[in-house]
This record gives structure tokens, C-alpha cells and sequence, in this order.
């Protein structure tokens, strides 16, 4: 099934990166079409990584804070308002080897001049036995969804980065106890997340460990513990797992398409959003793995939208 | 027709559940929860569009025994209720089409 019209762009993704980039292009007159993905419990959703996070403390604007949820649903209002329009689905499969570009939806095809892609990145798991099988009970994707059910419970929270000492502290709201993993014997953590955690009473740290097996019938109660110097094993009851361990670009779609780097992420060009296929524009986390922050992804989402809008016109469009 | 979305509470949960005629489909959310957000429309959709279940939810945060008793540890999380007791039980924000065709053998 094809859709006869050519578009001039299409969005893929939805984070704060593909939703500023569709408030750009809808204001440029471009009609875009986001396929803005589709709802998940994991940072692969409509909206991004944001979705599952409250207190969102340094997004510019914001003095007071914002959740998470709410911002994204802000940045959809406000693509919308200037005529996006939107499919809630995921792309399926895209062919950029000729123009105008295809994009697939399952059987649907969609064809546009242009396409921004800003797919983000998605949160690694443990990938170990049971987590499956354990998710909803006990193992959580999400703190802010799953932390208001850890009352006067001790958590076990894997990870060393800034997300983890985000969980952590939030998750203090709840838990009587939470136990912060750390694979090495430092934290990753920028300098005021590491304070507050510290200062946190609730929060206690284990350095030098993995977890290396998750314990319960039919809900967590424990997992087991393993020093990554000694190899040596212990057992540590825990009602609840957070994992926040790193992310992995959303580029499985692109290979062979677009050029990537070593460690997954879209190249861009030039310190712009092009990508190697003229026409094709990479923005937000699909294509950073340092910044990685909702306004450098917003930031980012807005060049591509230049950049595609004055690609377009360059092509007589 | 299919009728809307009703909050179901401490005090009404039971006789609703217990006393409806057809399956009812529970979806336990909160305020806080994006992935809850996300799948509101969904569920908007199909209580429109399928005679054969009604859709009810339960603010977990309003009602904590509730969750309690159906051990709801993640939201969202949907439940399926056969004559009173549950039946089917999905944790975690789907798309429509998947959610059709986990409830599929009860619509």
C-alpha cells in the first residue's frame, strides 16, 4: 500500500529532538509527518527517554521543574499546533538508496524529499536470566512509574551514571533502603547528582559489583551479587531492580544505509546534522553519545530542520 | 453502543467487576506515569469500538488497597476480569494492535 503523495519531509522519532525538529519544519511550511513511534514501558516510546522520568530540573523555561510526561506532551502540542500530523507506529524499514526517500510502516509506505531521523536511544537491561519473566514484578523499566509500589521495600538500583543517581534519589521517596550498584569503585555521575546522592541516609553504595543472577517464584526477593575483582558471590535481598546502566543508539534500522560509528551511533558531518545520504538529517541521541541532554537534543532537532528546509529549497522545492 | 470509561474506587470496585455481565478490562494508572499517558487514547478506542468488554480504570495513587490486592507492582498494568476474578493480566504500555490481540480471545 502507497501513499501517492510525496511529502517534503518525514520526522522519525519523537523525542525532544524529532518533536523540535517537526515544530521547525511545520513553521518552515513543510508539512511534516512524524511517525512518532509506538507506546512501550521502555525509552523506545512516543516521546522518548523523558517519558519515564519525573522532575525534569534543568530543562531551560523551567524554574520550578517539570515532569518529564508533561514536557513531552507540551513539545507534541506545540508540533501539532503548526500542522504536524502524526502516526503512532513504528518505522518498520526505509529505503534511502534513491529520491524521493521511502519510509515503511509495516505494508504502509511513505515517500518524502527529506527525512530527519532522531530515533534516540534506548536503555540498556542486565540481559541475565529471569529479567523477563520478572519484569512488572520486581524488575522495573521505570522508576517513575513502579516507585510509588516500593513503599518501606528495599531497591536495588544497578548502575553509576546520572540516570542511576536519579533513580536512586527518587526512589528514596518510597523505599525504605536503596542499594546503588556500581560496577567500578567511582561514580560516572556529574558532581551534584553524586552530592545528593551521598547525602542521601536511604542510599547506600556497593562498589566493585554486578549483579549476576535475580532471586523469587513468582516476584523478585533477591539478587545475587558479584565482586568484579573476586569473582566472589553474595546474596542481597531486594524487593524491587532498577537498572540504569547506559543506553544504545536506535540505528538497526539505518545499517547499510547510513554510515555509522564504531560504537552504533549515526555520523553527522561537518559539526551540522547531514548525514552521508544527501537529504537524509540525523538529530538527538541516535547520533550523540556525549551530551545525550533533552535541550542539546532540542537544539539539535532544530538544525536539522534548517538543514533539511535549506537542502529542500537548494533542490528547487 | 459502546459506552465510555468509568474510575472505579475502594467502594465501587467489587459490585462493578463482580456484577458485570460481560469481561471488564481494569487498567490501573496513575498521574505520574507517561507510559500511562500514552496508551489513555488506546484504551479510548477500543471501549468506543468493542461491545463485547467495558473498560474501567483505577487511580492507583487514589486507591492503593486495590493495587495492593491484585498486586499490581508496575503500571501501567491491565487486567482482565471473567466474572469477578481475573483472567488475563498485561503489564506495560502497548500498542493497539498488540493489545487487541492479547484480549483478542475476549472481545
Amino acid at each position: 500500500m502507497s501513499n501517492d503523495r510525496t511529502r517534503e519531509v518525514i520526522v522519525i522519532g519523537s523525542g525532544p529532538a524529532g518533536l523540535t525538529a517537526a515544530i521547525y519544519a511545520s513553521r518552515a511550511q513543510l508539512s511534516p509527518l512524524v511517525v512518532e513511534g509506538e507506546p512501550s514501558s521502555t525509552s523506545d516510546q512516543p516521546g522518548g527517554q523523558l517519558m519515564l522520568t519525573t522532575d525534569v530540573e534543568n530543562y531551560p523555561g523551567f524554574p520550578d521543574g517539570v515532569m518529564g510526561p508533561e514536557l513531552m506532551m507540551n513539545f507534541r502540542a506545540q508540533a501539532e499546533r503548526f500542522g504536524a500530523e502524526f502516526i503512532t507506529a513504528k518505522v518498520t524499514d526505509v529505503d534511502f538508496s534513491s529520491r524521493p526517500f521511502g519510509v515503511w510502516v509495516g505494508e504502509e509506505e511513505h515517500r518524502a524529499e527529506a527525512v530527519i531521523v532522531s530515533t534516540g536511544a534506548r536503555s540498556l537491561m542486565l540481559d541475565i536470566d529471569r529479567e523477563d519473566e520478572l519484569l512488572g514484578h520486581g524488575v522495573s523499566t521505570c522508576a517513575t512509574c513502579d516507585g510509588f509500589f516500593f513503599r518501606d521495600q528495599e531497591i536495588v538500583v544497578v548502575g553509576g551514571g546520572d540516570s542511576a543517581m536519579e533513580e536512586a534519589s527518587f526512589l528514596t521517596r518510597f523505599a525504605s533502603k536503596v542499594t546503588v550498584i556500581v560496577r567500578r569503585d567511582v561514580l560516572r555521575a556529574s558532581k551534584i547528582m553524586q552530592e545528593r546522592a551521598h547525602a542521601n541516609p536511604k542510599i547506600v553504595f556497593l562498589w566493585n559489583a554486578e549483579v549476576a543472577a535475580l532471586h523469587g517464584e513468582t516476584k523478585l526477593d533477591g539478587v545475587t551479587v558479584k565482586d568484579t575483582r573476586t569473582g566472589e558471590k553474595s546474596r542481597l535481598d531486594a524487593d524491587g531492580l532498577f537498572v540504569a546502566i547506559g543506553h544504545r543508539p536506535n540505528t538497526d534500522l539505518f545499517v547499510g544505509q547510513l554510515e555509522l560509528h564504531a560504537n552504533g551511533y549515526l555520523k553527522t558531518f561537518d559539526g551540522r546534522s547531514h548525514t552521508n545520504v544527501e537529504g537524509v538529517f540525523a538529530c538527538g541521541d541516535v547520533q550523540d553519545d556525549w551530551y545525550r541532554q533533552a535541550v542539546t537534543a532540542a537544539g539539535s532537532g532544530c538544525m536539522a530542520a534548517i538543514d533539511a528546509e535549506r537542502w529542500l529549497e537548494s533542490q528547487g522545492h | 453502543m459502546a459506552e465510555g470509561i468509568g474510575n472505579l474506587s475502594e467502594g465501587t470496585f467489587d459490585e462493578v467487576v463482580g456484577s458485570a455481565d460481560k469481561p471488564v478490562l481494569v487498567d490501573f494508572w496513575a498521574e505520574w506515569c507517561g507510559p500511562c499517558k500514552m496508551i489513555a487514547p488506546i484504551l479510548e478506542e477500543i471501549a468506543s469500538e468493542q461491545d463485547g468488554i467495558s473498560i474501567a480504570k483505577v487511580n492507583v495513587d487514589e486507591n492503593p488497597d486495590i493495587a495492593r490486592r491484585f498486586e499490581v507492582m508496575s503500571i501501567p498494568t491491565l487486567i482482565m476480569f471473567q466474572d469477578g476474578e481475573p483472567a488475563k493480566r498485561l503489564v506495560g504500555a502497548k500498542p493497539k494492535a498488540s493489545l487487541l490481540e492479547e484480549i483478542g480471545e475476549f472481545l
